[in-house]
């Protein structure tokens, strides 16, 4: 079981991390709704949970619950540009589909 | 795929319901988009990678330019092309007298209060123009952002108006967009260095921007930035630095007064480039040529850059000295000094007023983007995206809100100094038998008597149904928003007929004049409660005879022998001159209570008279 993070999601987690001041990581996860299932939940960390699980990559550490660790299982979060906008990807092998924005999905 | 965002802790937006919120700084010069993601507040760059927007309109048969290309275009385009619009927004025909001839535009005349500019895509007005600034920066975050906005703040001076602050909304509108507040530019200032986070205490924001320069004191108090005073200069900024430096350039050239056009913006370019360069090194080499051909060649080193600009730096210093005498503080009770506006990266700038002020002012965060930072901050709160412990509370109500009742005495329904936005609701009932309207009259201020406050709207409810005086029951609520937009309602209950009016109560009153009227009141106290005493008996005195008359015609002469209804006649008459002109409460309420003594037989008959009209017909035990 592991989620990774590219190098690119690493080095601005870090950067929003430090920016921010506090906090200890990031937090991955699902959670039940959107128009296809399932939605992702990316968030700072400040304190952890009993169901929590931690990965390190890149010295960044990564926070998912083990519910939601079924889910993410192989996930690696990507950091990308689409025009002016840009922002966190989840590459999720799960996935069997998505919805056409790709911000909820069903496995 | 979606691009996702880090948010706060369990504020995990549902899909598509992503709370997007922008901050807009609507500048003279140039304006600015700001927005939070991943928990930083960044301003947004154009495609071109462009951080600043020149707040630059033109328009062309073929449509709208905005920015740098209108901008290019304003030498050769004048008529069409409008630049520094914000100083005509909320402007009438008779304030742009005012501000004198040096418009080059062609204004249309009409017969409204706005003044529009003729271009060749027709008359249009500065909210247009603003508006059309506003959707350029919206476009420009919508596509950063990948969704709508929910809102945007958008930073004003803290000297605007009334009027300059609602043609700022409707320009907003008119742009499709919907404000969740208007914040004052020192205030979003001071909320990009987190000053808001800290403990109480007095700042100084200090802005010179490229042509105008805004000093202003700021106090803290309990979460609530509080402008205690602005002061400035309208007509001196970094232009002014530049324009001194191309003098020093042609006195040293030997071309003073005798340089074309064309080697004149050049000189303004080199000037600008050489006041930028200083910023970093010690001196600067310059090169020119000259109208005739030949070439000059300079050195501008530091202390001849600081010999030409320190008389303009004074000239700000002593606008904060006069602004911090008008606040009533003294340099020592100021914690902090934010730095904004392009013109605070000149060192000397920073030495002068870190001198005056005795304190190390604050730069880490870009003078040109701190207002749009600390705009987009405040929107990332308002549009739900933090915990509500960390919203702010900015604004207090200067002075209370009330409306007038009989007597001329004022009810206050919001008292001062509450924190906005608020909503609070009264009930009011009729005065008279069979009213059907009653007159609403907003006034502000803390005298106990409307005549002594400021009068804001007055407007009417009509169609409350005709019922005994005092069984009305007309719910008046006062709302004001977090712009301090104050919204009046009138509701009757049993109908729900209602009537409205919207007015802005602390705008278009000065510090001063704020001061003025609590002086005022606290000097009048004592007068002030004898006049509402007063007042209040004769009112009081009204009630009783309007009561006694309408009973007087009902059943007078049924239960009245001539006799007694002289006698009460009599009293009543007598009430009726007290009332009219003693100036004695004490008085009036001894003509009452004589005439309310004289009555008694009478108002013990008219009771016992209804009785028996109620009974009659029913049997007793209907009663038990």
């Amino acid at each position: 079981m592991a989620i990774t993070l590219s190098e690119a999601a690493a080095e601005r987690v870090r950067r929003f991390l430090e920016n921010r001041g506090s906090g200890i990581g990031v937090r991955l996860g699902v959670k039940t709704s959107g128009c296809s299932g399932m939605a992702y939940v990316l968030e700072f960390v400040d304190e952890l949970n009993d169901d929590d699980v931690v990965f390190e990559d890149h010295g960044v550490k990564v926070i998912v619950d083990k519910k939601s660790l079924v889910y993410l299982d192989g996930t690696e979060l990507d950091y990308g540009k689409e025009g002016l906008n840009e922002g966190f990807l989840f590459n999720n092998p799960n996935v069997k589909e998505a919805c056409g924005c790709g911000e909820s999905f069903t496995v | 795929m979606a691009l996702l965002q880090i948010a706060e802790p369990g504020q995990s937006a549902a899909p598509h319901q992503h709370r997007l919120a922008a901050g807009i700084d609507l500048g003279t010069t140039n304006s600015l988009v700001a927005t939070v993601r991943s928990g930083v507040a960044e301003t947004l760059a154009d495609e071109h990678g462009e951080h600043l927007l020149p707040s630059v309109v033109r328009y062309t048969p073929d449509g709208v330019v905005v920015g740098r290309a209108a901008r290019d275009a304003a030498i050769e385009d004048p008529h069409n092309t409008i630049v520094s619009v914000k100083r005509l927004i909320g402007r009438g025909v008779e304030d742009l007298k005012v501000l004198g001839d040096a418009l080059p535009y062609r204004f249309v005349d009409t017969d409204s209060a706005v003044p529009r500019i003729q271009t060749v895509a027709g008359p249009v007005s500065a909210v247009e123009v603003s508006a059309e600034i506003l959707k350029v920066l919206a476009r420009r975050a919508e596509q950063t952002l990948g969704g709508e906005l929910t809102g945007v703040v958008i930073t004003v001076p803290a000297y605007f108006d009334d009027a300059q602050r609602q043609a700022t909304k409707d320009a907003a509108r008119l742009a499709g967009l919907h404000v969740f507040r208007l914040l004052n530019e020192p205030t979003a200032a001071a909320v990009a260095y987190g000053l808001d986070r800290e403990a109480d205490g007095v700042h100084a924001i200090y802005d010179l921007g490229g042509g105008t320069f805004d000093i202003s004191i700021l106090r803290l108090n309990k979460g609530v930035f509080e402008v205690m005073a602005t002061g400035g200069d309208s007509a001196l900024g970094g232009d002014d630095f530049d324009h001194a430096i191309a003098e020093w350039m042609m006195a040293q050239a030997g071309i003073a007064g005798s340089a074309s056009a064309g080697l004149l913006r050049t000189l303004m370019q080199q000037a600008r480039s050489a006041k930028e360069a200083l910023a970093s090194q010690e001196q600067v080499d310059i090169e020119l040529t000259l109208d005739d051909g030949g070439r000059w060649q300079g050195t501008l080193d530091r202390d001849t850059l600081n010999r030409l600009i320190d008389p303009l730096i004074r000239k700000t210093i002593s606008a904060c000295r006069r602004t911090l005498r008008d606040a009533g503080v003294s340099v020592s009770e100021i914690k902090d000094v934010v730095m904004v506006g392009g013109s605070t990266r000149a060192l000397r700038v920073r030495e002068k007023v870190g001198e005056f002020f005795e304190t190390e002012p604050l730069v880490d965060i870009d003078p040109d983007r701190v207002v749009a930072v600390g705009a987009a901050l405040q929107a990332d709160v308002l549009a739900g995206n933090k915990p509500e412990d960390e919203m702010l509370l900015l604004d207090v109500i200067p002075l209370s809100l009330g409306i007038e009742t009989m007597g001329g005495l004022v009810e206050k329904i919001i008292p001062r100094n509450t924190t906005i936005p608020v909503a609070r609701a009264q009930e009011f009932t009729t005065f008279k038998d069979g009213q059907t309207a009653m007159a609403i009259h907003v006034v502000q201020g803390e005298r106990e008597l409307v005549a002594d406050n400021r009068s804001l709207a007055r407007f009417e409810l009509r169609g409350i149904p005709p019922m005994v005086a005092g069984a009305a029951r007309i719910r008046v609520t006062f709302s004001v928003d977090a712009d301090g937009l104050l919204h009046v309602e009138a509701e009757e209950l049993s109908t729900g007929v209602r009537a409205s009016v919207e007015v802005k109560p602390s705008y278009g009153l000065t510090d001063r004049e704020i001061a003025d009227m609590l002086t005022a009141s606290i000097e009048h106290a004592g007068e002030d409660m004898a006049a509402r005493r007063l007042a209040e008996q004769k009112v009081e005195a009204a009630r009783v005879i309007e009561a006694l008359e309408a009973a007087l015609a009902a059943d007078g002469a049924q239960l009245l022998d001539e006799e007694e209804r002289q006698r009460i006649e009599q009293a009543l008459q007598a009430l009726r001159d007290t009332a009219q002109h003693s100036d004695d409460d004490q008085a009036i309420k001894a003509a009452i209570e004589a005439l309310e003594k004289t009555c008694e037989f009478y108002v013990e008959r008219r009771m016992n008279s209804n009785i028996r009209k109620a009974m009659a017909g029913h049997k007793v035990d209907e009663f038990e």
